[in-house]
């Protein structure tokens, strides 16, 4: 993690120090912004949502906070601000709640947050990402129920005119001693007429009912029925269905169109043109599909139209020669290599990949009466108005009507893993529902999604070391280039000598050197540099964003160096990870719970890996054969070190996850360029993991006590690399490029 | 005009023959459990049955229906209680969802051909189906979990009917 990304001020006050004057916008409080736009950072932020800004509108008896409400019928309701696309936070945000509130999890009911600065961390910014949910809301949410709770034993006590201190709040329910009980609901009218405590302490984490028991999901029920509401299930009934042609190369536009084919595909009834392409209306996904096939339009490609693999690959060659910015550098790493006689040197090349999402992106918005209303599974619902702003913000601007007249309802996510914390889908809605009568579904064909994505950014990297007497590292020299996410997300108006100062220091994006600019293996002269190509192919955050690359690279380069050593890879690791106890302690329990160095049957081998991520730390070792010259993962051991373990059964769900999500990266993950647009367009071309080569998964939970991690991402950067090791162990082919090609 | 039955429902449903089942399901009978993936028949999001059978909904024309039995996962069972479903709760399979609609009615279809299914035989019915979120190890575990509930409820259903 850089240095000026991370800000663990936990201080909300406002901040003197502004860097331009007019805007009132601490440098300060811009980085820590920024970085929660850049959902791959981790952040440290708290904050106390019991002075949050205000908070919705309710009609419920007692609303204490934003995020709770508890009705006279005993109904309680916590109103969850992160969105849920599968990682658990519809369990596990109610989870913190219910802890402190003293109520039983089956007790609580869940619903997603409208768009409103109650819910985000800095600047009304409300936004789920960078695997920060639980790190955010670790003690805002447990103070929220702690609050509640406090308000509800004083109401209480006020009923029965005895000391709060007698009573006894468990289940739901406060206890007289005497033995009589008075239930949430029945204490919710008095309780709202309670002050807010000021001073709000927290359990024992040796108190704990909930958090650190495996609790079932309150989502999964609705998600065996067809009743779980996903954004292209949401809306009026009758709202139309719009498909949306767009420029197949990225950076081109809209030269004409004929809209005369497609009017005369019966159910087709409106053909209109957006900002960014030509929308097709219909009653229903096929005809607007068949009027959007045979639509006629002529595109303005640009420069773009070029651009393929070949090119991409040459301009970050040439970028690295031309020297990129310094991302960290201790020791003299150029010094040392020009001394050295026989430095080893690797070159690693990693691919653009596409989310691919099961759901593909889709947005329904109605547009009357000067009021916008969008329903949308969007990672990224409010503010801040400062930067182009999420869901509420740009659909405020499309459709025109403003942000204040905007509503956004948030519903499941089918998948997100970064995909979802852009706007585009949302944007598109807006303005197409702004121009035409009547509520309108934006649905994405798969093909569209697979070729109008925001890519993991490929990239080039090219390594150099040293070995000392001993075989361990001596000098290490890592160079790469890549583009930038970070740089599409900077605000027009930031001047060049802020951004290059803050965000994008030495011209370095942050998000694309997270992990192996801080890698963790003691290397006494260490440097890494990383040229930013500009290219017009669109990149955003993937899952695990920086460390999907550069977890791969330097635990590859780590085993290169460990065989050239002629050194165990685990004992290699080991031995360098003197200063790193986290990241050693899921190494050593990874390697015990696979027996590693133990005898395996002929014709397997494995691989292990380490990465910390999001603040959690986790190894993976991988056993694996060949299978038609390609690996064949049989089983995976999986050590996750995250901190505090809130809900054991979705730490693991997460990492198995992780691993699968990774897996299909590592053996099948590509999008080509040709032409200066994607090649690949669905799961024929764009091949997942399934079933049947989904390998058998031991997730080990090593919880340290430290503070919350995160655990939607930090499963998936080791199993590349674990793969690819066990391959060099088994055939003593090492794969420098992803994915991995057969032999 | 296309008439058939689903979830025990008569439906006559004005569309052009070539649609896909899979919208009408969803456009016109607003049946949205059943799930848009790919389109192309390579991720089983769409799964439906047809007269028993699974079936991929969005290549599959809305004229070879006609006057078929159709079950979606709103008629698999009307309380959540098939036993696949109730498999799903206890594994806790799901976790973003979106694909499960169409797992859960590609496993309800295993198992009625081959009530106790091996690793094998589920990896041959299950691999038509993609999972994002990478439930597959959860998937497996519970087809043999309900396997295990189908037995319980035949069973019990034996016993009961027993007093005839």
């Amino acid at each position: 993690m850089s240095d000026p990304t991370v800000d663990t001020g936990q201080d909300t006050s406002p901040e003197s120090e502004t860097i331009s004057g007019n805007n009132g916008l601490s440098r300060r409080t811009f980085v820590k912004l920024a970085a929660v736009a850049g959902v791959g950072l981790t952040l440290g932020v708290t904050y106390r949502v019991v002075r949050g800004p205000g908070q919705p509108a309710t009609d419920a008896a007692f609303a204490p906070n934003a995020f709770l409400r508890i009705d006279t019928d005993g109904s309680i309701t916590v109103v969850v601000g992160k969105s849920e696309m599968g990682q658990g936070v519809s369990t596990s945000l109610p989870m913190l709640l219910a802890e402190e509130l003293e109520v039983p999890l089956e007790r609580v009911a869940f619903e997603f947050a409208p768009a409103h600065a109650a819910y985000g961390v800095a600047m009304g910014l409300q936004v789920t990402g960078g695997s920060t949910s639980i790190v955010e809301s670790w003690v805002p949410l447990r103070e929220a129920g702690a609050a509640a709770r406090l308000m509800l034993r004083e109401a209480a006590a006020r009923t029965w005119s005895i000391p709060a201190t007698d009573i006894e709040m468990r289940d739901a329910m406060a206890h007289h001693p005497n033995g009589s009980t008075l239930d949430y609901g029945e204490l919710a009218v008095a309780a709202a007429e309670v002050e807010v405590p000021k001073d709000i302490p927290l359990k024992d984490p040796a108190d704990f009912r909930l958090i650190g028991t495996s609790q079932m999901r309150l989502d999964v029920a609705v998600k065996t029925t067809g009743e779980a509401v996903f954004g292209i299930d949401a809306g009026p009934s009758d709202a139309r269905i719009a498909m949306v042609a767009r420029c197949p190369v990225f950076g081109g536009s809209l030269r004409s169109f004929d809209p005369a084919p497609a009017l005369a595909v019966p159910g087709v009834d409106e053909v209109v043109e957006l900002s960014n392409g030509v929308a097709v209306v219909a009653n229903g996904y096929w005809p607007a599909k068949q009027g959007c096939d045979t639509l006629v339009v002529e595109w303005d490609e640009g420069e773009g139209s070029a651009l393929n693999d070949a090119e991409i690959t040459r301009r970050f060659e040439s970028a690295i020669q031309a020297g990129g910015g310094l991302a960290e550098q201790h020791g003299d790493a150029d010094a040392a290599l020009a001394a050295a006689s026989d430095p080893i040197r690797a070159t690693y090349s990693l691919p653009y990949l596409a989310h691919a999402t099961m759901e593909p992106m889709n947005c329904t918005a109605l547009v009357e009466d000067g009021r916008c209303t969008i329903w949308a599974p969007t990672q990224w619902q409010n503010g801040p108005s400062l930067l182009a702003g999420g869901a509420r913000q740009v659909a405020g601007d499309m459709s025109g009507v403003g942000a204040d007249d905007t509503v956004v309802h948030t519903t499941f996510l089918g998948g997100g893993f970064g995909r979802r914390a852009e706007t585009d889908y949302v944007a598109e809605a807006a303005e197409l529902a702004s121009l035409i009568d009547g509520a309108v579904k934006v649905l994405w064909s798969r093909e569209d999604d697979m070729q109008h994505d925001f890519y993991r950014p490929a990239s080039h990297h090219e390594f150099t070391a040293s070995l000392d007497d001993e075989g361990m590292p001596a000098a290490w020299r890592h160079e790469m280039a890549s583009q930038s996410i970070m740089e599409r997300l900077m605000p027009g108006w930031l001047p060049h000598f802020v951004r290059d100062r803050t965000i994008m220091r030495n011209g370095v994006d942050p998000t694309a050197v997270e992990g192996a600019s801080n890698q963790p293996y003691h290397v006494p002269d260490f440097v890494m540099s990383a040229a930013t190509v500009e290219l017009p192919i669109p990149v955003g955050f993937w899952r695990s964003v920086g460390h999907t690359h550069t977890g791969f690279v330097v635990e590859s380069f780590i085993d290169e160096l460990a065989h050239a050593a002629g050194k165990d890879p685990y004992e290699y690791r080991r031995d360098l990870l003197g200063e790193h106890p986290r990241h050693l302690a899921v190494l050593d329990a990874v390697a015990k719970a696979a027996s590693w160095g133990s005898d395996l049957p002929d014709g397997r081998a494995r691989g292990i890996a380490v990465v910390e991520s999001f603040g959690s730390y986790v190894a993976e070792v991988a056993e694996i054969s060949l299978e038609d010259g390609r690996p064949r993962v049989h089983k995976v051991w999986c050590a996750v070190d995250c901190g505090v373990i809130v809900n054991p059964a979705i730490v693991r769900a997460q990492m198995e996850s992780g691993i699968i999500y990774g897996l299909t990266a590592a053996l099948y993950g590509q999008i080509s360029i040709e032409g200066g647009r994607a090649v690949q367009s669905n799961f024929d071309d764009y091949r997942m993991v399934r079933m049947s080569e989904a390998p058998e998964i031991e997730v080990l939970l090593v919880p340290s006590g430290d503070g919350p991690g995160g655990i939607g991402e930090p499963g998936v950067p080791p199993i590349a690399p674990a793969v690819t090791n066990a391959l060099f162990a088994l055939e003593g082919r090492r794969v420098r490029d992803l994915p991995i090609q057969s032999a | 005009m296309v008439s058939f039955t689903v979830n025990g429902r008569p439906y006559e449903v004005d569309v052009p023959d070539d649609t896909p089942l899979l919208w009408a399901l969803r456009d016109a009978l607003h049946l949205t459990g059943t799930k848009f993936g790919c389109g192309i028949n390579q991720c089983g999001a769409c799964t439906v049955h047809v007269n028993g059978a699974p079936v991929r909904s969005c290549r599959f024309e809305v004229s070879r229906a006609q006057g078929a039995e159709l079950t979606t996962i709103e008629g698999l069972s009307f309380d959540g209680t098939h036993p696949v479903q109730l498999a799903w709760v206890e594994e806790q399979v799901p976790q973003c969802g979106y694909c499960q609609s169409g797992q859960i009615m590609a496993a309800a279809a295993l198992l009625a051909e081959d009530p106790e299914p091996s690793d094998e035989a589920i990896d041959a019915a299950m691999s038509r189906n993609v999972c994002r979120c990478g439930t597959y190890v959860a998937i497996r575990r519970a087809i043999h979990r309900a396997a295990e509930i189908q037995v319980q409820m035949r069973s019990s259903d034996d016993a009961g009917g027993g007093d005839r």
